[in-house]
């Protein structure tokens, strides 16, 4: 079973519901022993909104997203999510999901059996309804990251943070995979920020599109394209060349990224090391 | 897992096959037997050790000893496993206790539980304590060594996640720690359940009035071999029992693991 793009339009960018949260950084800075990884991050993101942030390999991107999910601290600055600490749920490279529970029981992981109705409900919703008495090891990558992806969603999460969810996936797979989150994002009015060192899906998805250079904000671009996006168009292409021209404008941080470059630049879509 | 180049072997042969060889010796043991190249001091006749089973089973004294020595193993197993277990989760969980305990434990482990035997004498004297307490030391430290391992190599990105989800304290070790630890934690049981018997067995011959091993130096005193076999026997088939019942354990509980999946 795979999802259908036709499902994707069921709600529109301009009839959504927003109940996202508000996230608020002022001054944030992030140093593991000497090495200063992030410093002054100033970034107001509105709620319902779409952010993906970009950037080279070792640039702070995901150490950002991992203060805002609350796995580390921030060395300075304050950061503040309106909203509890359960309203935020993160999905991360991969799965992470329990071999050792069947699907439904890693869906509902953390809830009361109250809730394996709406984790069902949520399972469908990804197109994995019949699959829920699987164990994990018997599911291919994509099918993982959209049972991890489930299992944020079960929440009901004001913010969701993705740390490059599809970055292990194939093309196609990813783009189905992007399409997915994209249309469970306008129905559930999350606030959803995305790290991803594909500039491709960062147009392809985000409102706004940050690109962190040093441990700062370098850019700060506003995607102004309609729902849903069509890669061919020229103002996609636009938008990707010039963030790319961007990227590539700053000399590498490490130079020993480029020795470790998994991602060799497709056709379809460009890449950085991660 | 095995290739199988020759699939037009019957299915029931293909089964019967790895016992061939040792049906082969037992007939010609039979036969070395029967025609007197082989004293019945050195190695009695097959079926005399059968018969000896036979009269054993009949009179009921077979059973009263394996009773009594299966009592001593499980005993022992669940004190010595049951402690190994607790200490081992305690110091896999907490780095302070590891400080405190681990060293200690390392250096009582590298002392053969059986060079303790005249120390334990002179403790408990020769009855059931000192059966009870060498078999215990003997099953501890396999399980505990392994859960300690099991603890530590559980993923660190689950735990994370797990603690991200909102797993606290008990809901987090039941979920993620005790799962994830258990494929190791069963290899030190099935470890410590091979280990069991060998310490009995020694313990039994030392001093008791019972159990398999005081049949079978009871029966050495008479020069009754095929006694003496038949205790030997007992031991390898409760060996396999052991080994049987942890392996449906595993099969149980890691049925979620790709190893353990039916093919």
């Amino acid at each position: 079973m795979y999802f259908s793009p036709e499902e994707n339009s069921k709600v529109s960018a301009a009839e959504r519901v927003i109940n996202g949260a508000a996230v608020t950084l002022r001054g944030i800075g992030k140093a593991f022993g000497d090495r200063q990884v992030l410093h002054g991050i100033d970034l107001d993101i509105r709620p319902g909104e779409f952010v993906a942030i970009v950037g080279r390999s070792g640039c702070g991107k995901s150490t950002l997203l991992r203060l805002l999910a609350g796995l580390d601290q921030a060395s300075e600055g304050e950061l503040s999510i309106d909203g509890s600490a359960d309203d935020v749920r993160i999905m991360f490279q991969e799965a992470r999901l329990l071999p050792w529970k069947r699907v439904l029981d890693n869906v509902s992981l953390g809830l009361t059996p109250a809730f394996r109705r709406r984790a069902r409900e949520v399972l469908a919703r990804v197109g994995l309804a019949d699959r829920e008495r699987d164990w994990p090891s018997q599911l291919s990558g994509g099918q993982r990251q959209r049972i991890a992806l489930s299992r944020a969603l079960v929440h009901s999460p004001r913010l969701l943070l993705l740390d490059e969810p599809l970055g292990a996936l194939d093309a196609l797979t990813r783009i189905e995979m992007q399409q997915l989150i994209e249309s469970l994002w306008l129905e559930q009015g999350f606030t959803a920020i995305l790290v991803t060192h594909d500039v491709q899906e960062a147009v392809a998805l985000a409102d706004r599109v940050l690109l962190i250079e040093d441990g700062a904000i370098a850019l700060d671009l506003d995607v102004r394209l309609a729902r849903p996006r069509e890669r061919a168009s020229n103002g996609f292409s636009a938008y990707e060349a010039r963030i790319l021209s961007r990227v590539l404008s700053a000399p590498p941080i490490e130079s020993s990224a480029a020795s470790t470059d998994a991602w060799t630049p497709g056709i379809a879509h460009i890449s950085f090391a991660i | 897992m095995s290739i199988r180049k020759n699939t037009s072997l019957p299915h029931l042969w293909q089964k019967l096959l790895p016992w061939s060889l040792p049906l082969a010796l037992v007939v010609l043991w039979q036969i070395a037997a029967q025609t007197g190249w082989l004293s019945s001091r050195v190695l009695p006749a097959p079926l005399d050790v059968l018969k000896a089973f036979w009269t054993l089973a009949v009179s009921g004294e077979l059973w009263r000893h394996v009773l009594v020595s299966a009592q001593r193993a499980l005993s022992g197993f669940a004190i010595g496993g049951g402690l190994g277990l607790l200490l081992g989760l305690a110091t896999g969980s907490w780095k302070r206790v590891e400080t405190l305990l681990d060293t200690t434990v390392q250096m009582i482990r590298n002392i053969p539980p059986l060079a303790l035997i005249p120390l334990v004498i002179l403790w408990f004297g020769i009855d059931e304590t000192a059966k009870l307490f060498l078999v215990s030391l003997g099953v501890f430290f396999p399980v505990y060594i392994n859960t300690f391992h099991g603890i530590r190599s559980v993923d660190a990105g689950l735990i994370e996640m797990g603690r991200s989800y909102g797993l606290r304290g008990w809901a987090l070790y039941r979920d993620i720690i005790l799962p994830g630890a258990l494929p190791s934690i069963l290899v030190g049981v099935r470890f410590s359940l091979g280990f069991m018997w060998v310490i009995l067995i020694v313990a039994e011959t030392i001093s008791a009035q019972e159990g398999i091993g005081y049949m079978t130096m009871n029966a050495r005193e008479f020069l009754m071999t095929d006694v003496v076999l038949v205790g030997i026997l007992l031991y390898a088939l409760l060996g396999k029992l052991a080994d049987l019942l942890a392996r449906s354990l595993e099969r149980v509980w890691l049925s979620w693991h790709p190893n353990y999946q039916t093919r």
